[in-house]
């Protein structure tokens, strides 16, 4: 069972002076798992994947992935290691193309990026690679455009096209469909369905659609705290999770 | 188109490029009398270059970038006068002393915000100028370095007094440096440094190692303006701590921002103009020429570059 965990944090905790945006979480992401991150606004859903990134320093805990420690490793390096994440906000390269951003992403990955003299691009595996991402998040259309002109369906596409160019074994997306619009929604649950099947993925969710059509774990997180975890059916009857989702149900009615 | 072609597309040279450069280096024969501003302006052009590297490919300010001239400069005139005439291995001792000089102080732009570093940058030039003007005995302080004679280029070409030699000598330094700063963005590493321009977090999290790439380029970059520095000092044989000064940090932006930031004709461009602009303006009112570059800049820049040299784009109207 515990060969089967990849990524692991133990009693993560993280105070910014006072408060504490993490308490004690325990998390276990299975080989191959689709698992769900969930919780009301503020519950340190965006703080735990800063910890688990390595953006942020946990204040106490351990992180481990595939068995390593990598609690005090920099960001670049859990990348290197296998462990990739896509924004909640676009982050992109704005004055690349998409070609460019993936072209540039797979050379990196490929341990060409510390070329210099060649061109980016030479390398038919580089391109190639390129050729099925752009393929795969209906990019080849707007591939040599630049990626601040592209509409944000589009945009939301190319920021989970970059993780994948990265080849992740481990993936955290943090709310991969906020605030795309309707028409271009299905394009993009699409391509979130049909990742590749042996990568690890942990997904951060408001849309209770894509959650319960995707999951098959989920967390439910509170105040910083881990609620309950299970499968989505026990999640979706747990008492405990129906009063802090219907409670807000409620505020909001009123 | 296949990406691959896409991709590699970029690297063909436009058809003007050759013609730009076949103009540059006849221009020491066509106009004998001005060779020595050609060669000024090619060095001028070599710094921006330089610059380009840090501010517009990779988003790093810098308001010190004075520092590895100066550095490159003074290396290339003592070893000329104290070790031997040679140009050529003179050039390559003022490009080694600025590479070191911007390893370490690559160490100083690793954190912060671009004010830290407009300030940080701007520390370490003053503090090499007060250096070169403390250390009179090795630099001359004030007086600058007299007596560098410099011996003839490859042990043929002598340099002369009209400035030829030294013009075809900058230029072709300028243009060897320039293709391989071309081939340099245009690379895998390049691109990175592209990246790390537009969004350093997002950098990271595709696994790049932002704080080394940035040491990488800071340190390249610093070689360029070293080697600026050392063609200035070889040219006109004598160094002085103008070569340190605050305006060529600061000119060195202007002509940048004259040229464009990000492409690597921006500072070659911009130096061409800066100079001649300069070079007239100074003829016609040598004590207000200041003024008109100063007006001539807040045009640039509230009208923008775009516009202001498309004049037939003025009276369009708006286009959605």
């Amino acid at each position: 069972m515990s060969n089967n965990i990849v990524l692991s944090a133990q009693g993560l905790v993280k105070r910014f002076g006072g408060i504490t945006a993490t308490n004690n979480v325990t998390l276990n992401l299975h080989k191959g798992a689709r698992h769900a991150l969930i919780g009301p606004n503020g519950a340190g859903k965006t703080t735990l994947i800063n910890l688990l990134t390595g953006v942020l320093e946990p204040t106490e805990g351990r992180i481990t992935l595939e068995g390593q420690d990598i609690t005090r490793l920099a960001p670049h390096q859990r990348v290197q290691r296998g462990m990739v994440r896509t924004f909640q906000i676009n982050q992109l390269f704005d004055t690349l193309t998409p070609l460019e951003t993936l072209a540039l992403t797979v050379s990196q990955h490929q341990g060409l990026g510390g070329k210099w003299w060649q061109p980016l691009g030479a390398r038919k595996a580089v391109t190639e690679r390129c050729e099925q991402l752009l393929e795969q998040f209906h990019l080849t259309s707007v591939m040599a455009e630049e990626t601040r002109v592209l509409a944000y369906g589009k945009r939301r596409l190319l920021e989970i096209a970059i993780a994948l160019a990265c080849e992740p074994r481990v993936l955290l997306l943090d709310e991969p469909v906020a605030g795309v619009p309707a028409g271009e929604r299905e394009e993009l649950l699409q391509t979130v369905a049909a990742l590749p099947a042996d990568v690890s993925v942990l997904l951060i969710e408001h849309d209770m659609d894509l959650v319960f059509s995707f999951a098959n774990r989920m967390t439910v997180l509170v105040n910083g705290t881990v609620l309950t975890e299970g499968d989505p059916d026990t999640i979706a009857n747990d008492p405990q999770v129906k009063a802090v989702y219907l409670g807000h149900g409620e505020d909001a009615h009123v | 188109m296949a990406p691959q072609n896409t991709l590699l597309q970029a690297r063909r040279f436009r058809w003007w490029e050759p013609v730009f450069w076949l103009l540059a280096f006849a221009a020491p024969l066509a106009l004998p009398s001005h060779a020595l501003i050609v060669n000024e302006i090619a060095i001028v052009a070599l710094f921006a270059l330089s610059l380009d590297l840090i501010l517009g490919y990779t988003g790093i300010v810098s308001l010190g970038h004075a520092a590895f001239f100066g550095m490159g400069g003074y290396a290339a005139a003592l070893f000329a006068k104290h070790v031997m005439p040679d140009p050529l291995v003179g050039l390559a001792v003022g490009i080694a002393a600025a590479t070191v000089l911007g390893a370490v102080a690559s160490l100083t732009i690793m954190r912060g915000t671009d004010l830290t570093r407009l300030m940080v940058t701007l520390g370490v030039g003053l503090i090499m100028l007060e250096l070169a003007n403390k250390l009179d005995w090795l630099t001359g302080g004030a007086d600058g370095l007299q007596g560098v004679m410099m011996g003839p280029l490859l042990g043929r070409f002598e340099f002369d007094l009209y400035g030829r030699t030294a013009a075809w000598y900058s230029l072709s330094v300028l243009l060897v440096l320039f293709l391989i700063a071309r081939r340099i963005v245009q690379s895998p590493f390049g691109a990175t440094l592209k990246a790390i321009r537009d969004n350093r977090l997002r950098a990271m999290a595709i696994g790049i190692p932002v704080t080394a790439k940035l040491a990488q380029v800071y340190t390249l970059a610093a070689a360029l303006a070293g080697a600026a520095g050392a063609l200035l000092t070889q040219t006109t044989g004598f160094a002085s701590l103008d070569l340190f000064e605050f305006h060529r940090s600061a000119d060195v932006m202007l002509i940048l921002v004259i040229g464009g930031a990000g492409w690597l004709y921006g500072g070659i461009l911009g130096a061409v103009g800066f100079k001649l602009l300069q070079d007239v303006i100074s003829s016609v009112t040598p004590q207000y020429w200041t003024f008109w570059i100063g007006l001539f800049l807040v045009v640039l820049v509230l009208v923008g570059r775009d516009r202001l040299f498309r004049p037939w784009t003025w009276f369009g109207g708006k286009k959605a």
